[in-house]
């Protein structure tokens, strides 16, 4: 089994909240910089900058988990990703099917670009992405998994736009691949919190919005090789994969 | 006052967990959080909320709620409604928003 160090939650400038220096190219470069082996690409609402991001990352050898972190209905933040483009641009679809079409207020909220490989601007995002799609946590979660994505309720431990916060406690009959804790969240009571789900695997990330961010917080994947299917087995701790806490 | 009095007198929809609409009120609470209910809510409390999770079922059973009143004429999905016949806990409508329903209600249990 090999170890590779991973940081699952990172934005880009698509990201109204994601530093204007959040470009695909800055992300890999400081994702090399850490010593990161894999990252996970999450804009809010949004796929559109996980293809570039990945052609740029596995390059330079850095795997990458394309997806986004989903606001649901009930305003729950929750991280999804996908193996493949096909899938993932089934998602985006979806997405766009069920983000309300309230627009974005640049001044307010931060500009939502798609840039290409250059840096260029290429679209700008014209509804506010962290609007929360009409769909609840069930409806999305059984999304993802019609696509074999990974289901992952984020950053649990925070009083706001967690499963926690909005639904009280965690619905036992979700299917839930594994929990989200924030860069500097303690995990201690979190067993209480996460209840029938406590044997689930619980990952932490950095969440990062500004460069310096990325890698500041991570977590160790043991498993043979850097695909789609061995972190799925990692999370749930298969074959003697797993999940190791930074 | 009883649930069901409360729906008369403002004439509110009648979803589900009619087995509770004999449950006294002693009160309300108007909050979209459940993290926020499940701290502060008291038993016998009327909830008034747009949340239609089935979760709004275990919280308000847990805190032994009187009811819950969607507002906005939403609608309970499918599992929250199985839930309040479970639970045995009325789920009211409206076509009000949360801070008209919520000053009717005050109104009505002042008296």
């Amino acid at each position: 089994m090999n170890s590779y160090k991973a940081d699952l939650h990172i934005h880009t400038v698509l990201s109204p909240c994601g530093d204007l220096d959040m470009s695909p190219k800055t992300i890999v470069d400081k994702a090399l910089a850490k010593g990161l082996d894999i990252i996970g690409i999450t804009d809010h609402n949004s796929t559109k900058h996980c293809k570039l991001i990945k052609q740029i990352a596995e390059k330079e050898g850095v795997f990458t988990l394309m997806g986004a972190e989903v606001t649901t209905k009930e305003e729950v933040h929750c991280l999804a990703f996908f193996e493949n483009f096909n899938q993932l641009d089934d998602f985006q679809k979806y997405i766009e099917t069920f983000l309300p079409p309230i627009e974005n207020d640049v001044d307010k909220f931060g500009y939502q670009a798609v840039v290409d490989e250059n840096e260029d601007i290429i679209e700008l995002e014209k509804y506010l992405l962290l609007s929360g799609l009409n769909q609840s946590i069930d409806e999305v979660e059984q999304k993802v998994h019609s696509l074999n994505g990974l289901f992952i309720p984020a950053h649990i431990d925070r009083p706001s736009f967690s499963i926690s916060s909005q639904l009280g406690f965690i619905p036992f009959d979700l299917n839930i691949d594994a929990f989200e804790v924030s860069a500097k969240g303690k995990i201690e009571h979190l067993k209480e919190v996460i209840n029938v789900h406590k044997d689930k695997c619980i990952i932490r990330t950095s969440d990062a919005h500004y460069p310096n961010q990325i890698g500041e917080a991570y977590c160790s994947f043991i498993m043979q090789h850097r695909t789609f299917e061995e972190i799925r087995m990692a999370l749930k701790k298969e074959n003697g994969r797993t999940v190791i806490l930074s | 006052m009883t649930v069901n009095e409360l729906v008369k007198q403002l004439r509110l929809q009648v979803f589900g967990g009619e087995q509770g609409l004999s449950n006294e009120i002693t009160g309300g609470y108007t909050s979209d959080l459940l993290s926020d209910v499940m701290g502060h809510a008291d038993s016998g409390k009327v909830w008034i909320t747009l949340q239609t999770h089935k979760n709004v079922l275990g919280v308000a059973s847990l805190k032994e709620l009187a009811a819950v009143i969607l507002i906005k004429n939403l609608q309970p999905d499918n599992d929250m409604l199985n839930q309040a016949q479970q639970e045995g806990i009325p789920i009211l409508g409206t076509g009000k928003a949360a801070f008209e329903i919520s000053g009717e209600l005050y109104n009505l249990l002042k008296k």
